[in-house]
């Protein structure tokens, strides 16, 4: 059973892992960018085309009837993967990114006004600040923001002191991007209710390193995006709960979201079709589908063990380099360590690390608040993934060592 | 891990004069009386510079200096930048700027009119463009002057 398989099995599955960079094996640590493709997703795909691709929602003929069947199953597969009540309560989107803007224009904007509070914390992705900054311009709502411990944590307390019964509605990451801090989302769920607020949870960092469960949490609003969960780009997900997302307008008008078009009035489906303008991402929501099998069929707690032990490993390999410093150290961590070295700016680790065929991110990971908090231009970043090994690990140690030899 | 070629082929971008200046940049300071002056940023690696200069009536660059934090390449680019405009007419720096432009984009640059020890200079720089994503940390500085020198109410360069 694949639940038994070793992590060099789970690397065979990974077509581009195979290959030299540089003349260097790769070594992908960077998983939190994007994760790369096992041949399941791949195949799934190009089987899909293959055999039984059509437009869904629209055909009377045989293609279109199993194209559909196919979509909406993987609608299901969803729920599971979330443990939500409704399969209507899992709305696809194009990405994460879309999906929290669906969440800001059309919950926001539609009962939101001047005076009402968003409440982020500082270690947000852009994707998780720009769209509450523009529904702010359209709408004079406040963006309060819940600020980081030096250590890259969020603390209850900090956000009990900035939640108020003007808060509507608290937009909080799952797991950091930039640090791979964990935050204590159910507490703030709790919170957030408490104060009459609903949350939003971006999993785009969570939903490929535990499992997650909507309904524990507490969770109103929770995104992740297909890409960073083994499966393809262009497609993401929104869960909504069912009586918020019945009381949502559309986001965007077109084909397959109405109920009937007239001229005299336009009346629009039930969700989550509202929510799904235009032909979609049918094929990524296929591979998708796989995707969510191939990770199941490891099992999200194993992988969450595997990627704990690298955590673990590599926080300790990277403390004893010298002059190294890891960033966010918050007690619960997931699958990220970012750090900075003394007098090597982290663009020129990326390059060395590069030409040692290592991948990983430096920049600030759009996460510029992150930085600015921490007091810092940018970091590095080595993310886990489940083929990834403790040799992994090992080589990005020697080549942050020879990085350091080379800037001594 | 016996990687003593990698470290060559690094060597290549890395060379001391480069590691010397961005580890000691020169003219890292605030220019008194300057009165010209530029932003450069790179939004992609957050390197970001302020280059201030002393220009004269004459359009001769007389004195140059920088603040700001960026990577190696970066802040060695700006560091030897500064050291070479003192004393040059704004129709120079042109040149200058044209002939490393070329030469990290990969094009065949043209020495015309550039002094045989300028081309020396800038050649240590030559190494980034075999690495393609680092161009735009060694062009910043010379962005950002360009923008200095040539009057605009934009007074911001983006190498994006
Ligand atoms: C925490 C977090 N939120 C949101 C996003 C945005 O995801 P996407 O760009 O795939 O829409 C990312 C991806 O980088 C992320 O890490």
């Amino acid at each position: 059973m694949a639940a038994m398989n070793s992590v060099a099995e789970r690397r065979a599955d990974f077509p581009v892992l195979t290959q030299t960079v540089h003349g260097k094996p790769l070594v992908y640590l960077d998983t939190g960018a994007s994760a790369q493709k096992p041949r399941a997703v791949l195949e799934a795909m190009q089987s899909f085309y293959e055999r039984e691709y059509a437009n869904i929602h629209r055909g009377v003929h045989e293609l279109s009837a199993r194209a559909t069947e196919r979509y909406e199953t993987v609608r299901g597969d969803v729920r599971r993967f979330l443990n939500a009540a409704h399969a209507d309560e899992i709305v696809f989107t194009h990405g994460a990114t879309e999906a929290i803007n669906l969440v800001a224009q059309g919950w926001g904007r539609t009962f939101l006004k001047a005076g009402d509070e968003v409440l982020v914390t500082q270690l947000e992705h852009h994707a998780n600040i720009v769209p509450w900054q523009l529904l702010q311009q359209q709408t004079g709502i406040t963006l309060r923001v819940v600020p980081i411990t030096p250590d890259g944590d969020v603390l209850i307390a900090d956000v009990a002191a900035a939640l108020s019964p003007r808060t509507k509605l608290v937009a909080v990451a799952h797991v950091s991007n930039a640090l791979g801090t964990v935050l204590p989302v159910a507490a703030i769920a709790e919170m957030a209710h408490e104060a009459g607020a609903l949350i939003l949870i971006d999993g785009c960092q969570a939903a490929s390193h535990m499992s997650v469960d909507v309904q524990a949490l507490g969770a109103d609003f929770y995104v992740f995006a297909g890409h960073k969960l083994y499966g393809p780009t262009g497609i993401g997900v929104l869960y909504g709960r069912r009586d918020i997302l019945n009381a949502m307008p559309p986001y965007q008008g077109g084909g397959d979201m109405i109920e009937s078009v007239r001229f005299s009035g336009t009346t629009f489906r039930e969700p989550p079709y509202r929510f799904e303008a235009g032909t979609p991402p049918i094929v990524e929501v296929i591979g998708l589908g796989a995707a969510l099998a191939y990770v199941n069929a490891i099992g999200l707690d194993n992988i969450a063990r595997h990627e704990d032990l690298l955590l673990r490993y590599a926080t300790e390999k990277l403390s004893a380099i010298e002059g190294l410093r890891i960033i966010g150290t918050a007690p619960r961590k997931a699958g990220i360590v970012s750090f900075v070295m003394a007098n090597i700016h982290p663009h020129d680790i990326g390059t060395i690390l590069d030409r040692h065929g290592i991948a990983i991110r430096a920049g600030h990971h759009c996460a510029q608040p992150v930085m600015e908090a921490l007091g810092l231009p940018a970091t590095a970043r080595a993310s886990f993934g489940l083929y990834n090994t403790t040799a992994d690990i090992d080589a990005l140690a020697a080549a942050v060592i020879r990085a350091r030899e080379l800037f001594a | 891990m016996n990687d003593t070629p990698l470290n060559d082929d690094l060597r290549d971008l890395y060379q001391d004069l480069i590691l010397d200046h961005g580890k000691h940049p020169r003219n890292f300071r605030v220019l008194d009386g300057a009165n010209r002056e530029a932003l450069g940023h790179n939004p992609l690696c957050g390197d970001r510079l302020v280059l201030s200069l002393k220009v004269d009536a004459d359009n001769v660059v007389r004195d140059a200096a920088f603040q700001g934090s960026g990577c190696a390449i970066s802040t060695a680019s700006a560091s030897m930048m500064t050291e070479m405009l003192k004393g040059r007419s704004v129709a120079e720096v042109e040149k200058l700027f044209d002939y490393f432009h070329a030469l990290c984009t990969g094009a065949t640059p043209s020495a015309e009119g550039v002094a045989a020890d300028d081309v020396e200079r800038l050649n240590a720089l030559a190494g980034v463009r075999h690495y393609p994503v680092r161009v735009k940390c060694a062009t910043l500085a010379w962005h950002t002057l360009r923008n200095a020198l040539v009057p605009s109410d934009e007074k911001k360069a983006s190498t994006e």
